[in-house]
């Protein structure tokens, strides 16, 4: 896999506390799953970055072999895969995300 | 690009022969379903471990052939 790439994955990823893979950005999600997790991440109040995969072929297909997830959105927390819409969802429902964000040391401002 | 309920359950059983396999087809489109798995393949596994040895089964269709399927995975005694 491109080993540049993988590099710039790998910064972005340890370069922020929460970072979110997706397909359009924040204020236009381009798709309905990364949108979810925008919500989702908004409701909670988290700080996030948002990488929009669509930019650029390499890093959209990049991302599937860096976390060996093939699909996007995909989200990290402190360097951690944690998901894609499905799990962030679940997660979120069950409180689960909360717990993990808190414990991460994660700041959330409107939960 | 599309896959049949019955083409991607039969790749779940394949990989995960004790599988109980559920496919609902949420748009009737060939692009968009859920699949509830029970397995005890997935036993002592992460959720994201869980979903991955799914994608594994679906022999890199997941994100090509297959633009959506919501995933609930479980192993039996969960």
């Amino acid at each position: 896999m491109n080993e540049m790439i993988n590099q710039f994955i790998d910064n972005e990823v340890k370069g922020a506390d929460v970072v979110l893979f997706m397909k359009g950005t924040p204020q236009f999600p381009q798709c309905g799953f990364s949108g979810q997790v925008i919500q989702i991440l908004d409701y909670l109040g988290v700080a996030y970055k948002g990488i929009n995969v669509l930019e650029n072929d390499s890093l959209r297909d990049g991302i599937k072999g860096y976390s060996n997830w093939p699909t996007i959105p995909q989200l990290y927390v402190k360097g951690e895969f944690v998901g894609g819409c499905d799990i962030v969802r679940e997660m979120f429902q069950n409180g689960e995300l909360k717990e993990t964000m808190e414990t991460k040391g994660i700041a959330l401002e409107h939960a | 690009m599309a896959m049949e309920a019955h083409e991607i359950k039969a790749l779940i059983v394949k990989a995960m022969p004790d599988a109980d396999v559920m496919i609902e087809d949420l748009r009737g489109d060939g692009d968009h379903y859920s699949a509830t798995i029970v397995s005890s393949a997935f036993a002592g596994k992460s959720r994201v471990q869980q979903h991955q040895l799914v994608y594994e089964a679906l022999q890199g269709n997941m994100g090509t052939m297959l633009h959506a399927l919501a995933l609930q995975t479980s192993a039996p005694d969960e």
